[in-house]
């Protein structure tokens, strides 16, 4: 599972460089989120514009470390592509997470 | 309310399966992984859109990730075998397993929690079912001689309606 990292103004922009995220990476996706993003105070931007393809362990781990987040920091989401988009609509996980079309959005809006 | 799989396509030809598709495999998450590669490649005559091609993978995902994770469970490792064909209706799926059979025989309604405020609430898990349910047609579950067949029709690569 290779998630690469990088800090846009006060944001931690975290991409998955990974077509998928299913129940055969769901655990590694947790692990390796937390890995990446331990320390770090302040927002968290999970970049999904790589991703064709989740289902309802993708989601799972995604609503997971959202609860396990460290004290301080927060998580949005970017980049959605439309079967993405259409299981976190579905099971209305669109109305837990902020969710931003693309990454400028997400950053400008931050900065507002 | 149930969600319309895929855009409109009117101009698109007639299309159909070469042939049907039948295989079976071992019940493990990268053995489903390469299933589902299978069988969204034996579609590909069918010219699906994407959100349409995305809605047999996402539902064939949640079907046999639930034959690994409940009907096999942990640690055994079982056969399953995928049969897809396609008629004017859509794709009629069915799966097959000889894992443990569905709690009381029958499918599990799976409503969704509502969507809560406090981060620690919130499910992460139960909506696979609900995902099978909203997308999928005539979902129809049975067990005979020790083996579970669960079928389903998915309302894609539709004939074009005539005026």
């Amino acid at each position: 599972m290779n998630l690469t990292t990088q800090h846009e103004g006060s944001t931690l922009v975290v991409s998955v460089d990974e077509p998928r995220i299913d129940a055969a990476v769901a655990i590694r996706f947790k692990d390796r989120f937390r890995e990446v993003t331990t320390g770090w105070r302040g927002r968290i931007l999970l970049d999904l514009g790589r991703v064709a393809f989740i289902d309802s362990s993708g989601l799972g781990a995604i609503v997971a470390v959202l609860k396990q987040l460290e004290e301080g920091q927060t998580m949005e989401l970017a980049s959605l592509q439309p079967n993405v988009d259409r299981v976190f609509r579905l099971t209305r996980m669109d109305t837990v997470f902020a969710i931003h079309d693309t990454i400028p959005d997400a950053v400008r809006d931050h900065a507002d | 309310m149930r969600t319309e799989i895929g855009g409109q396509t009117p101009d698109r030809p007639p299309r159909r399966l070469s042939r049907e598709i039948r295989f079976s495999f071992s019940s493990t998450p990268e053995a489903v992984r390469r299933a589902l590669a299978t069988v969204m490649d034996g579609l590909d005559t069918l010219g699906l859109d994407e959100l349409e091609a995305g809605a047999v993978e996402l539902v064939l995902a949640e079907v046999l990730n639930n034959v690994v994770e409940h009907a096999y469970g942990s640690g055994a490792v079982g056969w399953i075998q995928v049969t897809c064909g396609h008629d004017p209706s859509g794709l009629r799926m069915t799966i097959r397993d000889r894992g443990a059979p569905m709690p009381d025989g029958q499918l599990p309604l799976q409503r969704l929690a509502e969507p809560r405020s406090v981060a620690s609430d919130i499910p992460e898990g139960g909506f696979g079912w609900f995902i099978i349910r909203d997308l999928a047609r005539d979902i129809e579950y049975r067990r005979e001689d020790g083996v579970n067949i669960l079928g389903f029709r998915m309302a894609v690569g539709l004939p074009m309606l005539r005026n």
